[in-house]
């Protein structure tokens, strides 16, 4: 149970709350209760119905039963307007924000009735300087890095004196160096009396900042407990009901041929809101896991399209792929040689929804598995194409006449995984393998990947997951505007080493002007 | 050229800018909301039929227009229904309204095809109107054409001197974040949408009304579909749309004042009829072969269908 | 309250069931309009959909106006199914008619049995090439498809105009604005004696079947598919966009251009400025109501030219104009929409709060 501190009721009840949405209970008689100045974190794995919860304190949507007290009052709230005139104030995982206004437009936005756009600006730049949180409200959003623009949603949500604020996930998209300010900022709102709920997975973060936990697991609560008292395996017992899974993860093999090298790969980017890459040198050889670290929004996506094909280069050397110069090879010819993606996009990329799981395996398999044949489908031999990737890769939801759409996450990340990795690849190259899927699901993924890598193929990972590249990886590397480190065995890297050059700030690295005033505010 | 000559051609290019000029900047403000309305070839049609009729029963030519407007806002508010409310593929939708309205136009249409109304007259704004040359061109018009300048002004501020233009932009940009920080995005939607309709509806008086004071099935002739390429051309700013209308409308009478000019020219007239047509090809691709000029301008949200949660 | 809540998966039932939906709400809104009209609505359904069909030549009068419908949307269907937008069907029709009349001209008062299959490829060529255009202008220039057919549409329609006006305008044609009947040999042979019902039904058909293969049946058709449902799976899987685009318009103007060359060849025996009547645009409504699909399209054409033919019949028996047909048209194809939405949404009572 959480201990309260001195005021009488709790800033925030939930009682039994209930919502249900078409083939599944998201949350079941859920009880929370937020007491004023507290940090409260709600715990649970991806899947578990947190995101679903926060937006019924939002407003965003109603639950289908139960009861919510704010202040000892109950209330319905309508709509995130009138959470905002409760004193509920929301940081969104994914920014709503619009790139194409500036900072102060996008505050406007959120305020009601008409704003004075220059008495705004004095209003943002007094709240940020006094919660340590620079933005400069004149700038257009879309030239923001993502902290800043984390920044800007905070300052939105500060500026309506919330009585209670929650963040959802904010720490996935910051350096480890980032984290701790912004840990500093909650801590002085808490101070002040703003009540702080707190969603995340992260279970040393949890520790490290938060008063008490509500843990949630498949929709219902699983347990309340004061972070600080607990061990992050107890936590996680909680949280999903057994112990963490660990990985195999071996030795590493190394030594094999070479079957990805970025030389020198230098590409602007056509979307005017894109990174442009600057240089990349890469190499990864067969029996080994190379994993590249960073922020979203440093060349991520730019340079995943350069070596997947989506992106053709101006010359064929930068990208080799198993020897061969590829830059300007399509997506197929580099398939053709040997080379398999994942990509970060599930439903839309890696899968089409509304076909079938029959026809998604045929995405991208159909040459190297002969399931075409003259021209003509062979639909016998996709369908046992399929029957072995759901088999092989431990596949729920209704088989292979299922719709991608229909399955979770978790599951249809491993058919995508399951249908690259049976092709048998060369080099497989898997952005956020495990974003957004269960423990469970997420387990089995990353020692696919190491049983992949032992035996014999090379394997690039770009993930924004710390944790999870510390896991698997034998050698990492970090991607930052659009720049790359040198790679470093795992042994000898340490996660705060790594959070440090993810601001770009790693021996070598030309010394950037905006790139250290940018780690100083980062 | 003659200093009549060049009058004639200023009046006559402007008159026939104004249609399009009405309906491209209904069609904007309804784009940049993020709804991409692709019937307005049918809304036009509807307007016009409506304005003739109601001129013809009623002898007033601004009941004509006010009925023109209810038709074109009606018929864009069923288009509306069916993608804002049901979520249905927004160019599907817009084609069915396109088909719809112009065969409705014409079913409507039938009686009134052998009647004429009488020519309104043109509102002569004393003292400007003097002034050689441009004087009589432009300041010797319809009301309508006075009205489209007002049109331009009133879009202008709107989108980006209100708080209302603000809001809608920022629907256009991204609907999930619109509706997250609490603004009604499927009402902002329907408003825009009706406001494309609505003024589509009065470029269609217009035509039938002012410009030809007669109903022809098929006299809305494309333009309709020369104001949503207009709206790209212009890449959704109000000027360019005005600019553009005006260099369409000189395109359209070309075909008048080569033969009034004597010119003795040896091709077809279809040829001449054609050229307002190649010349909505011409523009639509050289704003295109940049992708990233349209990337850059376009409303985020075009075309989308936004889903609320449930 | 209703409110529309998305269901996990499409419902198959509904994927056929909303076009008979919207046929039946068609018709019902059909009856209110007579009624509105101040006829007897059930004297006006009766003319639409049992006159036409009480006697073989109607019958074979309903594959006739069927037939160049059926064509048109298998084309189209291709192109839609990968978003690939081709509004200017009519065109191409008017640039097939426009090629089969050349050659039938060229070949004049020749008897050998190569004019027709010369006016077939002619045909279809001529449709192609039309469609070839907005291809053309898309992948090398980013260009809307949907705005450059449907300009050329305009621009087919004045060329036909010229045509039949100027250099192939018949000398003996009293000068009407049409070109000199074809020769024998020109014409498509007629199926069943008495009817005016041609060839050009069975090329509908071979064009249904071969839509049906390619779409269903081969990898270039899977291709086309996913393009059409997730351009960034496309892109992610190797996909060539570009081939997409070309095979999508060029199908399109191919099937539409062999229409143009049967009207041609078939009941009009010339070219004359009457050409277009809508067919192109018709076919649009076709395809979709239809659902895209060969055996859907074959359906939907029939129901198509019923109205067609029932237009025709009201405007003769109940003095009503003629266009009170393509008013049918759109009805028929906003309930299609609106009846579409019950494919990914079902109907549920009561607000959001209290659903168990």
């Amino acid at each position: 149970m959480t201990t309260s501190s001195p005021p009488p009721a709790p800033r925030l009840a939930l009682r039994g709350i209930r919502k249900v949405y078409p083939g599944v209970v998201a949350n079941d008689g859920i009880d929370l209760t937020v007491a004023p100045g507290e940090i409260h974190a709600v715990l649970g794995e991806n899947g578990a119905g947190k995101s679903t919860l926060m937006k019924i304190i939002y407003g965003v949507t109603r639950p289908s039963a139960g009861d919510i007290h704010w202040e000892g009052q109950p209330v319905t709230v309508r709509d995130p307007a009138h959470a905002r005139e409760l004193g509920i104030g929301m940081v969104f995982q994914h920014f709503s924000l619009f790139e194409t206004l500036t900072v102060a437009e996008n505050v406007a936005l959120a305020l009601p009735g008409r704003t004075d756009l220059r008495e705004l600006s004095r209003r943002i730049e007094e709240v940020s300087t006094r919660y340590g949180l620079p933005v400069d409200p004149r700038r257009t959003v879309h030239a923001l890095s993502v902290g800043e623009r984390q920044r800007v949603e905070i300052v939105r949500c500060l500026l309506q004196q919330p009585r209670l604020l929650i963040m959802d996930e904010p720490t996935s998209v910051l350096t480890p160096q980032a984290v701790e300010k912004l840990f500093e900022t909650l801590r002085r709102l808490a101070a002040e009396g703003c009540s702080i709920l707190y969603i995340s997975h992260k279970l040393d973060e949890i520790r490290a900042l938060c008063h008490s936990a509500t843990v949630l697991r498949g929709g219902r609560v699983s347990g309340h407990c004061r972070p600080a008292e607990e061990t992050p395996a107890s936590m996680a017992r909680m949280m999903i009901g057994k112990d963490l899974p660990h990985c195999e993860h071996g030795p590493a093999q190394g030594g094999g041929e070479v079957r990805l090298r970025l030389a020198g790969l230098s590409h602007a980017s056509d979307d005017p809101y894109g990174v442009d890459l600057r240089d990349l040198h890469l190499d990864v050889r067969a029996g080994e896991i190379v994993g590249i670290a960073g922020v979203s929004g440093n060349g991520q996506q730019e340079l995943l399209r350069a070596i997947s094909g989506e992106e053709r280069l101006a010359e064929k050397h930068p990208v080799q792929i198993c020897g061969t110069e590829a830059g300007r090879l399509s997506a197929g010819a580099r398939r053709r040689l040997g080379l398999c993606f994942v990509p970060e996009e599930r439903l839309g990329r890696g899968a089409v929804p509304a076909l079938p799981l029959v026809d998604n395996g045929l995405l991208t398999a159909a040459r190297s598995q002969g399931l075409v044949r003259a021209g003509f489908l062979a639909r016998g031999k996709a369908r046992a194409f399929a029957e072995r990737c759901i088999a092989t890769f431990d596949v729920r939801g209704g088989g292979a006449d299922a719709a991608a759409q229909s399955l979770s996450g978790g599951n249809l990340q491993k058919f995508i995984m399951g249908r690259e990795i049976l092709q048998a690849p060369k080099l497989l190259v898997a952005a956020q393998p495990t974003w957004g899927v269960d423990v469970g699901a997420a387990a089995f993924i990353r020692q696919a990947i190491i049983d992949l890598r032992n035996r014999g193929c090379a394997v690039l990972v770009i993930s924004e997951e710390l944790d999870e590249l510390f896991e698997i990886c034998d050698r990492i590397a970090v991607i930052a505007q659009g720049r790359l480190s040198p790679p470093r065995d795992i042994g000898e890297a340490s996660i705060e080493e790594i959070g440090l050059w993810m601001s770009g700030l790693w021996p070598g690295a030309e010394s950037n002007a905006p790139a250290a005033a940018e780690a100083a505010h980062a | 050229m003659e200093g009549n000559l060049f009058t004639a051609v200023l009046f006559a290019t402007v008159v026939a800018g104004t249609p399009l000029i009405l309906t491209a900047l209904g069609l904007l403000v309804s784009e940049r909301a993020g709804v991409l309305n692709l019937g307005a070839e049918g809304m036009m049609a509807v307007g016009a039929v409506a304005a003739f009729a109601a001129t013809h029963h009623s002898g007033s030519p601004w009941l004509g227009v006010l009925a023109g407007l209810v038709a074109g806002a009606a018929m864009a508010l069923v288009f509306g229904f069916l993608a804002i409310t049901l979520q249905a593929n927004q160019v599907a939708s817009g084609l069915a309204l396109a088909i719809f309205g112009v065969g409705l136009a014409a079913f409507i249409g039938k009686p009134y095809e052998s009647l004429a109304l009488p020519a309104v007259p043109p509102i002569r704004l004393p003292f400007i109107a003097d002034i050689p040359l441009l004087g009589e061109a432009l300041y010797n018009q319809q009301a309508l054409v006075y009205g489209s300048w007002a049109l331009f002004w009133a879009v202008l501020w709107f989108l980006y001197r209100s708080r209302a233009g603000l809001v809608l932009r920022a629907v256009g940009e991204s609907p999930a974040a619109a509706h997250a920080i609490g603004h009604p995005v499927l009402r902002i939607r329907y408003l825009a949408v009706a406001f494309g309709g609505a003024m589509a509806g009065v470029g269609g008086a217009f035509l039938s009304v002012f410009y030809t004071p007669m109903w022809v099935e098929g006299m809305v002739a494309g333009r309709g579909w020369i104001a949503l390429a207009l709206v790209v051309f212009a890449t959704w700013r109000p000027l360019r749309v005005m600019l553009g209308a005006y260099l369409f409308g000189g395109v359209m009478v070309s075909q008048l004042f080569v033969q009034g000019a004597g010119l003795q020219i040896d091709f077809p007239s279809q040829l001449l009829s054609s050229l307002p047509y190649l010349a909505t090809i011409v523009v639509l691709v050289a704003i295109s072969r940049n992708p990233a000029t349209i990337r850059l301008n376009s409303p985020l949200s075009l075309g989308k269908p936004y889903r609320p949660d449930a | 309250m209703l409110r529309l809540e998305p269901r996990p998966q499409a419902s198959r039932l509904m994927t056929w069931l909303s076009p008979l939906l919207a046929a039946v709400l068609t018709l019902v809104a059909g009856g209110m309009l007579f009624a509105l009209l101040g006829k007897d609505p059930a004297e006006g359904l009766r003319l639409f959909l049992v006159a036409p069909l009480k006697d073989l030549y109607g019958l074979s009068e309903l594959l006739l106006k069927a037939t160049p419908l059926m064509l048109c949307a298998t084309g189209l269907a291709i192109g839609f199914r990968a978003n690939i937008w081709n509004i200017g069907a009519e065109g191409q029709f008017m640039l097939g008619a426009v090629g089969a009349t050349g050659v039938a001209l060229w070949a004049g008062e020749s008897e050998s049995a190569l004019v027709l299959p010369g006016m077939l490829l002619g045909g279809a060529l001529a449709g192609a090439a039309w469609a070839a255009i907005p291809a053309w202008l898309k992948t090398r220039f980013n260009a809307n498809e949907i705005l450059v057919s449907l300009m050329l549409v305009y621009v087919a329609q004045l060329l036909v105009s010229w045509l039949v006006f100027g250099p192939w305008k018949d000398p003996q044609g009293f000068n009407f604005p049409q070109t000199v009947m074809f020769a024998d040999a020109a014409l498509l042979p007629v199926l069943v004696d008495g009817t005016r019902l041609h060839l050009g039904l069975l090329f509908a058909l071979a064009a249904l079947v071969a839509a049906y293969v390619f779409m269903y049946r081969s990898h270039a058709g899977f291709r086309m598919r996913v393009a059409g449902e997730a351009p960034d799976a496309a892109r992610y899987a190797g996909f060539s966009a570009s081939r997409t685009i070309w095979t999508g318009l060029l199908c399109g103007g191919a099937a539409a251009g062999v229409a143009g060359m049967a009207e041609v060849a078939g009941p009009m025996g010339q070219l004359t400025d009457k050409l277009s009547l809508g067919y192109g645009f018709a076919a649009i409504i076709v395809a979709f109501v239809g659902r895209l699909h060969p055996l859907g399209i074959f359906l939907a054409s029939l129901l198509m030219a019923l109205l067609y033919i029932g237009g025709e019949q009201v405007q003769q028996y109940m003095n009503l104009p003629n266009s009170i047909a393509l008013v049918f048209q759109g009805l028929l194809l906003f309930f299609l929409l609106g009846a579409d939405v019950f494919i990914r949404y079902r109907l549920r009572f009561g607000s959001g709060a209290a659903s168990a």
